[in-house]
Order: C-alpha cells, then sequence, then structure tokens
C-alpha cells in the first residue's frame, strides 16, 4: 500500500494528490510516468509525474476526474493507501540547452508541464510558457510555472482570466514575431490540443515535442494497446516515448484510438455515481439513528 | 488391488479426465478439466509398467522420478507420491495442467507406441492438487547462509530458482514488474485453463514456509538497474520472460479492435475484465472475432472471445457469434498443446488453416470492418522442419470480422537491460546464457525460461530456473567457480 500524505483539491475535478513511493522517486525524471491503481478490483491508470520529493520518497501526482478510477482517486483522503504504484515509467524529457523553447500547457496538462520546463530553465534555456485552460476555475499551477519560466502568457478559452483565446493563438503569434529563436515546443495537453499545436507550429518547421496519452494496461510494453502510428510505423507510447515529435503523429487515428472504450467507461462512471450516492444515503440514514 | 501382470494392465483404458460439458463450459470461465478422482487415478497408475530402463524421464525437462511417483500412487501412498514428486518439481499442479505432456513425458512412454501412453500429465496434477489441499510435505529451507539473491520476475523460471535458492538457505527477493506475482502463468494463462487460486496457493507457500520476499511494482531496468541490484546482492537471476508482442506489418494493425493477444488475455487474466464493471477494466469483442496464429497462446484468445460472446449473449439477447482461428499452415502443423486445440474445436472455434491475413479494413469511424486474407499451399520444409507457406496467387478473399488478435509470438522486454551494458543479447533480443548453467556473459547474473530462448513453454522455463539455481547455489559457496 502507498499512503496519500497530503492532497489538494485545485478545482472541482481537478486534485492534487503527494504520495509515498520512494522506488519511484529515487531515478524518476521529468517526463516520466507511473501507473497507479486503486484497490484490488481497480485499473491500472498511467499519471505523469508532476513532481517529487526524493528526501521525502514522495510523488506528486495531479489529475482530472474523468472517468471512474480517477473520480475514485479523487474521493481518496490523506492516511488512504493507493493499492498500486509502478514506475517511473518511460523516457525522460530530453533536457539541454536548446536556446529559447516554448512550453505549452492545457488544462491538466500543466502539471506534467512544470518538472519540465524547471528542467529546461535549469539547463540554461531562456523559457517562455504558455498555459491554458478551459476557465479560471481550471487553471493551477500559475505561480509554480512563472517561477520556472522567463515569461508566461495565460489564457482561457471563455476569456475568464489571463487572455480570451486557445493557445495556439499566442503560440502562432509567438512564432510569427520571433519563429527564427525559437528552437523547440513541448507541448502537453488535451490530444486536441496537442494536434492543433503540432498543426501550428509545423508550418514554422519548429521541432515540436508532444507528451502522448493513450489507452494503456500494463505500462511496459507487454500489451501494445498504446500504439501510436507515426509517418514511419508504430510505435509504443509506454516505452518509445511518452514524448514524440508532435509533426509525424497520425492525429485521426489517436484520436479514435482513445475513444474504443468510451461505452465503458459511460457506464463505469454511471455505476459508480450510483454507488457512491447509494453510500451517502445510507450515511444519512444511519446518522439519523434509525435504519430502514 | 492385487498385482496384476502386464497383460492385465495393458487392458486398463487411459482414464479420461472429467470435464465441463462443452456447450456448459463456454460460457464460463471456471476450470475445464476437473481432475482425475482417487479410484480413477490408482487405475491409471495401475496402467503404467514399471521400465527397467524407463524413458519418460528423458522427456521431462526437470526430470521428474515418473515410474517412482506413479508407484507410490498405485500402492495407495500418497504422501510418498508427493515426496518423489517434489524432489524434482516444485510446482506439479501447474506442470500438470499446462505442460505439452505428449511431447514429452509421454512421448516417450513405451505405450506411446499404440497412442495409449501412461497420463503422466493427469496423474502429477492430482498429486499436486492433493499436496496444495493437504500441505503435507510443506518445505523446510536449511539453515540461512547469509547470502543474498535478487530474482527478476516471478513467472515459472524466477518461481522456481527462487524456490530452490530459499530451501538451500539463501535470502530470496522476488521483483515483479506487475502488481501481482505469477508472471505469464497469471496474465497470459486463463482462469479456465490454470486457475488463479492454484498459482496463489504455490506463492503462498513461497512467502509462508520459505520466507521469500515478492516486491511487486518493481520494474528492474526502471526502478533499479541490474547494476543497482548486484550492489546489493551476491547473485541476480533474469526470468524475465519475452513478454513484447508481435503484430504483423500489413495495412490497417491500428484500426480499433485489432488488438495484441497479450492486451486481449491481460485484460481477462490479470484484470479480469470478463468481470467488468465489478472490475475496473474493460474488455471487448466483437460478434465475429479473427485470431491470428495457432499456438497455446491463439487458443487461449480464442476460447476466452467465445466465453465473451456468450456472456455478452446472456445479457444482451442473440446477434451472430463467432471466433475464428485464422492459421496460414494447417492442422498438422498446429503448434498448439494437443487438448487446447481439442478443447477449442469442442467449444465451437471454427479453424480457417492455410490463410493468411493480407490487411485489415476499417470503417469511417476508424473500427475494424473486415479482413482481406489469401489462401496458402504448403512448400518445403524451412529451417524449423515445418512446411513452409506459400499464398495462391489469385486467392484473395474478404472476411467479415469485428476484433482482430494477433497471436504472432513474444519477444524479451528490452527494459531490464537498460544500463547493463555488459549483458549480451542475440540478434533475436533474448539474453546470450549458457544452457546448462545460465551464467550470462555478466559475471554474478543468471538469466532462464522465455528471456534466454524466446517464447517457449511453462516447464522449459522451470528446468531453466532449476538448473540456474543449481549454479548459483555452487557459485555461493564457492564463488571461484565463476572467477
Amino acid at each position: 500500500m502507498y499512503r496519500i500524505v497530503e492532497k489538494q483539491v485545485l478545482s472541482d475535478v481537478t486534485k492534487l494528490i503527494v504520495v509515498e513511493a520512494p522506488h519511484v522517486t529515487r531515478r524518476a525524471k521529468a517526463g516520466q510516468f507511473v501507473i497507479v491503481i486503486c484497490d484490488e478490483q481497480g485499473e491500472r491508470v498511467p499519471l505523469t509525474i508532476a513532481d517529487h520529493d526524493q528526501a521525502a520518497g514522495t510523488i506528486t501526482l495531479i489529475f482530472q476526474e474523468v472517468g471512474k478510477s480517477t473520480m475514485q482517486l479523487g474521493m481518496m483522503e490523506p492516511g488512504e493507501g493507493l493499492f498500486s504504484v509502478a514506475g517511473p515509467l518511460g523516457h525522460p524529457t530530453e533536457i539541454e540547452n536548446y536556446g529559447t523553447v516554448v512550453c505549452v500547457a492545457g488544462g491538466v496538462g500543466i502539471a506534467p508541464m512544470y518538472p519540465i520546463a524547471r528542467d529546461l530553465q535549469a539547463a540554461g534555456n531562456r523559457v517562455i510558457s504558455i498555459i491554458g485552460a478551459r476557465n479560471k476555475e481550471l487553471l493551477f499551477w500559475e505561480d509554480r510555472m512563472r517561477a520556472v519560466s522567463d515569461e508566461l502568457i495565460v489564457c482561457t478559452d471563455d476569456g475568464s482570466y489571463g487572455r480570451k483565446a486557445l493557445v495556439t493563438v499566442p503560440l502562432k503569434e509567438l512564432l510569427e514575431a520571433r519563429g527564427h529563436d525559437i528552437a523547440r515546443i513541448w507541448a502537453i495537453g488535451p490530444t486536441i490540443m496537442m494536434k492543433f499545436v503540432s498543426q501550428t507550429t509545423q508550418p514554422f518547421g519548429v521541432p515540436t515535442i508532444v507528451s502522448l496519452n493513450t489507452i494503456m494496461v500494463d505500462g511496459t510494453g507487454m500489451c501494445g494497446g498504446c500504439r501510436v502510428l507515426m509517418n514511419d510505423g508504430a510505435r509504443f507510447v509506454c516505452v518509445d516515448g511518452p514524448e514524440f515529435d508532435g509533426h509525424q503523429v497520425d492525429w485521426a487515428n489517436l484520436l479514435s484510438r482513445i475513444q474504443f472504450y468510451r461505452e465503458e467507461e459511460q457506464l463505469a462512471v454511471a455505476q459508480w455515481q450510483q454507488e457512491t450516492a447509494g453510500q451517502g444515503r445510507q450515511a444519512e440514514t444511519a446518522g439519523v439513528g434509525g435504519g430502514v | 488391488m492385487a498385482t496384476l501382470t502386464a497383460k492385465e494392465r495393458l487392458a486398463i483404458p487411459r482414464q479420461e479426465m472429467p470435464t465441463q460439458e462443452p456447450d456448459v463450459r463456454n460460457a464460463n470461465f471456471e476450470e475445464v478439466a476437473l481432475g482425475l478422482t482417487w479410484e480413477m487415478a490408482k487405475l491409471e497408475a495401475e496402467r503404467c509398467l514399471q521400465c527397467a530402463k524407463p524413458h519418460c524421464i528423458e522427456g521431462c525437462p526437470v526430470g521428474v522420478l515418473i515410474p517412482q511417483f506413479i508407484k507410490a500412487l498405485r500402492e495407495g501412498d500418497l504422501l510418498g507420491a508427493v515426496q518423489f514428486m517434489k524432489e524434482r518439481n516444485n510446482l506439479p499442479a501447474i506442470c500438470g495442467r499446462v505442460c505439452p505432456q505428449e511431447s514429452q513425458c509421454e512421448a516417450y512412454c513405451v505405450l506411446n507406441k499404440k497412442g495409449q501412453s501412461v497420463a503422466i500429465g493427469r496423474l502429477e496434477r492430482f498429486v499436486g492438487d492433493f499436496e496444495l489441499r493437504e500441505r503435507t510435505s510443506p518445505p523446510v529451507p536449511a539453515p540461512p547462509t547469509g547470502k543474498r539473491v535478487a530474482i527478476v520476475g516471478s513467472g515459472p523460471a524466477g518461481l522456481t530458482c527462487a524456490v530452490d535458492l530459499a530451501r538451500l538457505g539463501h535470502k530470496v527477493t522476488i521483483f515483479e514488474s506487475l502488481h501481482r506475482p505469477g508472471g505469464v502463468l497469471l496474465y497470459g494463462i486463463p482462469e479456465f485453463r490454470l486457475p488463479k487460486s492454484i498459482i496463489q496457493a504455490e506463492l503462498q507457500v513461497a512467502v509462508d514456509y520459505l520466507g521469500i520476499e515478492i516486491r511487486t511494482d518493481h520494474v528492474i531496468g526502471s526502478t533499479y538497474t541490474v547494476d543497482e541490484l548486484l550492489a546489493e546482492y551476491d547473485a541476480v537471476f533474469l526470468g524475465t520472460g519475452a513478454g513484447l508482442p508481435s503484430f504483423m506489418r500489413i495495412r490497417g494493425i491500428n484500426l480499433n479492435g485489432v488488438m495484441s493477444a497479450n492486451e486481449f488475455l491481460t485484460r481477462v487474466n490479470l484484470m479480469k475484465g470478463y468481470r467488468f464493471p465489478e472490475y475496473d477494466t474493460p474488455v471487448k469483442v466483437g460478434h465475429r472475432v479473427a485470431v491470428i496464429g495457432a499456438g497455446n497462446v491463439a487458443m487461449d484468445a480464442a476460447r476466452s472471445s467465445l466465453r465473451l460472446q456468450q456472456m455478452h449473449r446472456a445479457h444482451n439477447g442473440s446477434g451472430p457469434a463467432e471466433v475464428h482461428i485464422v492459421y496460414r499452415r494447417s492442422r498438422d502443423e498446429v503448434p498448439a498443446r494437443a487438448e487446447e486445440f481439442h478443447h477449442a474445436v469442442e467449444e465451437g472455434v471454427i479453424c480457417d488453416f492455410l490463410t493468411n491475413p493480407i490487411e485489415i479494413l476499417g470503417d469511417e469511424k476508424g473500427n475494424v470492418r473486415e479482413m482481406r486474407c489469401i489462401h496458402m499451399q504448403l512448400g518445403e520444409p524451412d529451417a524449423s522442419g515445418r512446411r513452409s507457406p506459400i499464398p495462391i496467387d489469385g486467392s484473395e478473399f474478404e472476411m467479415s470480422v469485428d476484433t482482430v488478435i494477433m497471436a504472432l509470438g513474444t519477444s524479451p522486454n528490452p527494459i531490464v537491460f537498460t544500463d547493463a551494458q555488459g549483458l549480451q543479447r542475440t540478434k533475436h533480443g533474448t539474453t546470450v546464457a549458457d544452457g546448462d548453467t545460465g551464467r550470462t556473459t555478466m559475471r554474478r547474473v543468471w538469466a532462464g525460461g522465455d528471456v534466454v530462448t524466446g517464447a517457449a513453454t511453462v516447464i522449459s522455463a522451470m528446468g531453466a530456473g532449476k538448473r540456474a539455481a543449481a549454479d548459483i547455489h555452487r557459485f555461493l559457496s564457492d564463488p571461484s567457480v565463476w572467477p
């Protein structure tokens, strides 16, 4: 069992947990992920490591409650434990001094982007970060991202905070104004955002690295469920990635593959909501000292 | 029973194993073969001629004392049978279920000339199951030696090596990448062929009686490197198996509904996807499933697909339900264990022999719609001795499918070799290791099982684990044997 030592509610649907996993912390690097399982009946969920603390032996995970497992994870409290945490998995980000780099993060993608931006800046890069979310409520870690960026642009889709724009708008402006200075771009966020970031940067010929989040079971190369089509053939996100050249990815195929279990995911959510609502009612009944 | 003459022994028919009826079992995941009764086992044991020069033992990769345990059985001495068995094989309940006996011990049985070899595998299972229930002779470890051994992987090779070393008094730690130990026994072989409770019981013995520590969630090569293990342990054994799936190099393999048998079986077996949504991991099969390949893994995938289809039908009414084995060679070349193929056909799996897929086609949403195949004929034998299949020009045809499961073999997972430069590998990705000792090209590192041979059998992995354990013990007793 891996104990949760801290929890923060970053928004209604975005949670941060700090988990004891010293075996992962030892060799964890920016860009890598872990597979977590809530309980014995749970599924294996890949989550990128947002931060780790060598001395405390803990990792920080941030997730959005989009399915049954992340909803269950979101209900867990400090002191409770996860059934399984395996890692660190995948290749770390290739941190070098490239010159000027842009880090584009959308929504919950801000979490995995933070250690990458931090390490890129520490390696001597001039880091320009663009972070965005649907609205102000879903935005987090602006202060942290500011601390590791030389410039920070904040936007929301609905204009409730920062600039009212999709992240691709300021990105395109940057490329038009000083594209020749920009050596490399990282993008992490929803698949559709990473697709549009890659399409935005392609005409400028700036290498663009995306961190893909696909369907995955074991996370160690065994199942191949995570395979993604690149221009020159299929790759496994878990062991060949998770970072890839965004200009080589077959985005239509990826967008279709991540929908494969949609029906089952909806069924699991519906059942989970019914179960947890049921538990709530039972607790109330017990609370009034009666019972049915 | 009084002592029988050879003629009387030959007159006893080979005892058939009771099984669930095909049309019942193809809708559940309960074990298919139910095991011999005590009476049947004694009768089967009477069939053994107790040859002066028995050949059956030669056919066993771990050299089980076959005539001895069978003799004890027919004398009614179950405890003696267990002791003979355990002298060479720690996991008889598993081997009795998954070994290809027809090409090993039973192939060497003198009665096999008439196709009626003693059912050694069934008797082995009988003895193994008795011991799992009764625990008459739990292993007793030798006094601690103070030596520490790291075993990477908890499948048949690792587990066998671990148990042998722990019995000799060494402190053994097993590192497992998944959240539950058992390796391919757990994620690969379905419940209906090898119940998880059997694996659990064997692992429990290793932990309870031999003090073996099992650390799950440790991906060696990533969580710790082999070098880091060498710094903490006196010896390291790699039994990491062959976990990487192969996909055909044809168009359409990334369509939705195409998956590796590894993914499909892991969802079903390790993650218990057949009990979704009680268990969180979903598994999906369509109405028309094509499993490519005809090995044991293909049979497991096909039979699991049938069961999922039947369970789904029970819930959602009717609809077409078909599972095909698509194999480019013929019936004679099927590499699966005879019993698995027989069971698959009995349960309703359709076999398309001499057929090879050339393209998978999808609909506008990216889901599999059909598979374009070509008929094959057999030519001259290839390097493996099997006749090579040759496409018949102009014989292309489309087969309507919505699920394609690729069971084309697996290769070793390279993660464990991260930063282990001293470990030499072949061009197939397997580890170079001595066949007798398991020694790799890196001092104090041994390897055995599929990581050395490529995908093979449970029992050959166990044999390799055993030989490596013996050599590790020699080395720990006197390091000068491997300078």
